[in-house]
């Protein structure tokens, strides 16, 4: 048993899945790197479609392209440490046909090259896809430079852009051949330690649109990347405290699955976002203007509040950060407080 | 006859004629719209007309024809050089360029994929275009493609970091089909060049970076050829043409002068400057709109 959870979120999906209390977490949960997903994806990608070619800036082990650069050699572009090049690079290759994959760390895919991707590549719709590994607080003791937690607001707020924050190897893995089969430009963004394997090869995956995990009637927890795991976890010890938490997988903050959010405001009539990213303008900002618009309930976002990364074990760091399911739970207490007792 | 498809290769004659007639079609739009630039698109223009009217394989009717040459002007703003150059060679009809910058157009401020047909890639952040023609360039080696490469750049540009990362990366491709040409007019917003951050010794700079430099005048239009010619015979590295000019070439009182870098003249200093053209508002436009 290496899953903890299936896919419920398509309409008559199997009913034992969806029920109360029907998942449960394993004693011990497969761990494994969302960048081995993408770097797999690339090799299964190149076979397919010869137009995929692969950029790298100075990072090829890193992000994990080495698996494409040794299969498909003519196909893989090594740029350099020149983030803004190879955001242009790709831009030119999109501009002929290809579909580009470019990688480094997200710290220097979303800022670094940020006007490049704002202004040639997405104004231009270019099919390029923008491979950010090294995501979030939990790269760890790099430290704040090179801890990537800005992704989802930058490239959300820029038009035609998309943006996919899988949740382990397997979503990763589909996000990457998803974002391939997609025309425009996409972001993925993924990380570099070791995270709980929640789904499994056959858990449906749509870029643009969320899963439910496991059902819950009392509030909507909605995560993204490795919050989706402490989501899980937090449920459980939610429900041993009489609170039936729903958990959804928001993979995609951009375009954002605002009918399913929807359908949480209404029927759990509360709401938690988590995300191991920073608070202002993420998943939980993308949530909250969809449900302010469509069905306001209360709402609480776990997430990196306004502040700069450190040096530290990504275990340390994800406790000190306030990104646990302890704090998963907490959010939750407070927000069916508001819920029961409207201020 | 200009908007056949393939290499036009015309002679010099014909291509003097023809960069008048861009003169008159730069001002003749700038005087309509009252905004955007004047400067770089009149010192570009001899550069541009060569490039447009004698070297590139292109097809206007048909902007993604899969054998055409790329083309990228990095100078975004240089748009009423590019909107002339392109509406000339039969992209679009003439009377567009008398809707530049115009809500209802589709002639941007600065050049658009999805407004403006044959815009491959939009451009408008300075110092990004050469790296995209590095793109072009490496998708057209993988592909065994003969494609040529062309990236028109500004001088001021040379400013930007991302041009030297790009430099950088076509010497260590050897992007031989790769040839980026300067526009060098030594002025840009606030001044003159090298008061503002000096580029010099330019030549150098991008010898030392393994490309090959050819240098001439900008304005001169056999000169250009042979530098277009010098570029297309030269193998194992990219090549880059310092085309020395004059911003706001070919009017006057725009002559030499940064502070027409980014202003368009007023009507009544349109009137004069296409009276040195030969030709008056009325008549330019009336072409341009029966075109």
């Amino acid at each position: 048993m290496t899953t903890v959870a299936r896919a419920t979120g398509t309409e008559g999906a199997s009913n034992d899945s969806r029920a109360e209390g029907s998942i449960a977490l394993p004693e011990k949960v497969e761990m494994k790197k969302t960048r081995e997903g993408f770097g797999r994806a690339l090799v299964d990608l190149g076979e397919q479609d010869p137009r995929i070619v692969v950029l790298v800036g100075d990072l090829s082990e890193s992000t994990m392209v080495h698996y494409f650069a040794e299969r498909f050699p003519e196909r893989f572009i090594q740029v350099g440490i020149a983030e803004q090049n190879m955001m242009c690079v790709a831009a030119g290759l999109a501009a002929m046909g290809k579909i580009p994959f470019l990688a480094t760390y997200g710290a220097f895919a979303s800022c670094r090259s940020a006007d490049q991707m704002r202004v040639t590549v997405a104004y231009s719709n270019l099919n390029v896809k923008i491979g950010g590994a090294h995501g979030g607080i939990s790269v760890g003791p790099d430290g704040a430079t090179h801890q990537a937690m800005e992704e989802i607001s930058i490239v959300r707020s820029i038009p035609n852009m998309s943006i996919v924050v899988p949740c382990d190897f397997w979503e990763t893995y589909k996000a990457t051949l998803a974002a391939a089969r997609h025309a425009g430009p996409v972001y993925i963004r993924f990380g570099r330690e070791d995270v709980p394997v929640v789904t499994d090869k056959d858990t449906p995956f749509t870029l643009g649109k969320g899963e439910v995990f496991a059902e819950g009637t009392d509030l909507s927890i909605i995560a993204c990347g490795v919050m989706v795991y402490e989501a899980l976890r937090a449920r459980e010890a939610l429900a041993a405290k009489g609170i039936s938490a729903r958990v959804v997988d928001l993979h995609t903050p951009k375009p954002l699955d605002r009918a399913l959010i929807e359908r949480c405001a209404r029927e759990t009539g509360a709401i938690v976002t988590a995300e191991e990213h920073q608070v202002n303008g993420g998943l939980g900002g993308a949530v909250s203007e969809a449900v302010v618009q469509t069905c306001p309930v209360p709402m609480e976002l776990v997430a990196v509040h306004d502040r700069f990364g450190q040096s530290g074990k990504p275990a340390e760091l994800m406790d000190a950060f306030g990104l646990r399911a302890k704090d998963i739970v907490a959010a939750a207490e407070r927000v069916m407080q508001r819920k029961r007792a409207p201020s | 006859m200009a908007r056949a498809r393939g290499r036009l290769a015309w002679p010099a004659e014909a291509l003097t004629a023809k960069a008048l007639q861009i003169r008159r079609d730069i001002i003749t739009l700038l005087a309509k719209s009252q905004t955007g630039h004047s400067g770089g698109p009149l010192s570009s223009t001899e550069l541009g007309t060569v490039l447009f009217f004698n070297e590139l394989n292109i097809d206007p009717t048909d902007p993604t024809w899969p054998e055409r040459d790329y083309w990228h002007f990095s100078i975004g703003h240089v748009t009423p050089l590019i909107y002339s150059l392109m509406a000339e060679r039969g992209y679009f009809p003439l009377k567009d360029l008398m809707k530049f910058r115009a809500f209802d157009g589709h002639a941007q401020g600065h050049p658009s994929r999805h407004d403006t047909p044959g815009i491959e890639v939009s451009a408008g952040s300075l110092g990004q275009g050469l790296s995209v023609c590095c793109g072009v360039a490496m998708a057209s080696r993988i592909d065994k493609h003969p494609r040529r490469v062309y990236c028109v750049m500004g001088d001021g540009e040379q400013q930007e970091g991302q041009i030297w990362e790009a430099s950088m990366f076509a010497a260590h491709y050897k992007l031989d089909h790769l040839c980026g040409i300067i526009d060098y007019n030594r002025k840009q917003i606030d001044g003159d060049v090298q008061d503002i951050m000096g580029i010099k010794p330019l030549g150098d700079k991008w010898r030392s970076f393994n490309w090959n430099v050819i240098e001439c005048d900008g304005h001169d239009i056999p000169a250009l050829l042979r530098a277009f010619v010098a570029a297309r015979g030269h193998r194992g590295r990219p090549s880059v043409i310092l085309a020395h000019t004059v911003m706001g070439k070919g009017i006057s009182y725009m002559a030499d002068d940064y502070r027409w870098h980014g202003k368009p003249p007023k009507m009544d200093q349109a009137e004069v400057a296409l009276q040195e053209l030969g030709t008056s508002y009325a008549e330019w436009s009336a072409r341009l709109l029966a075109n």
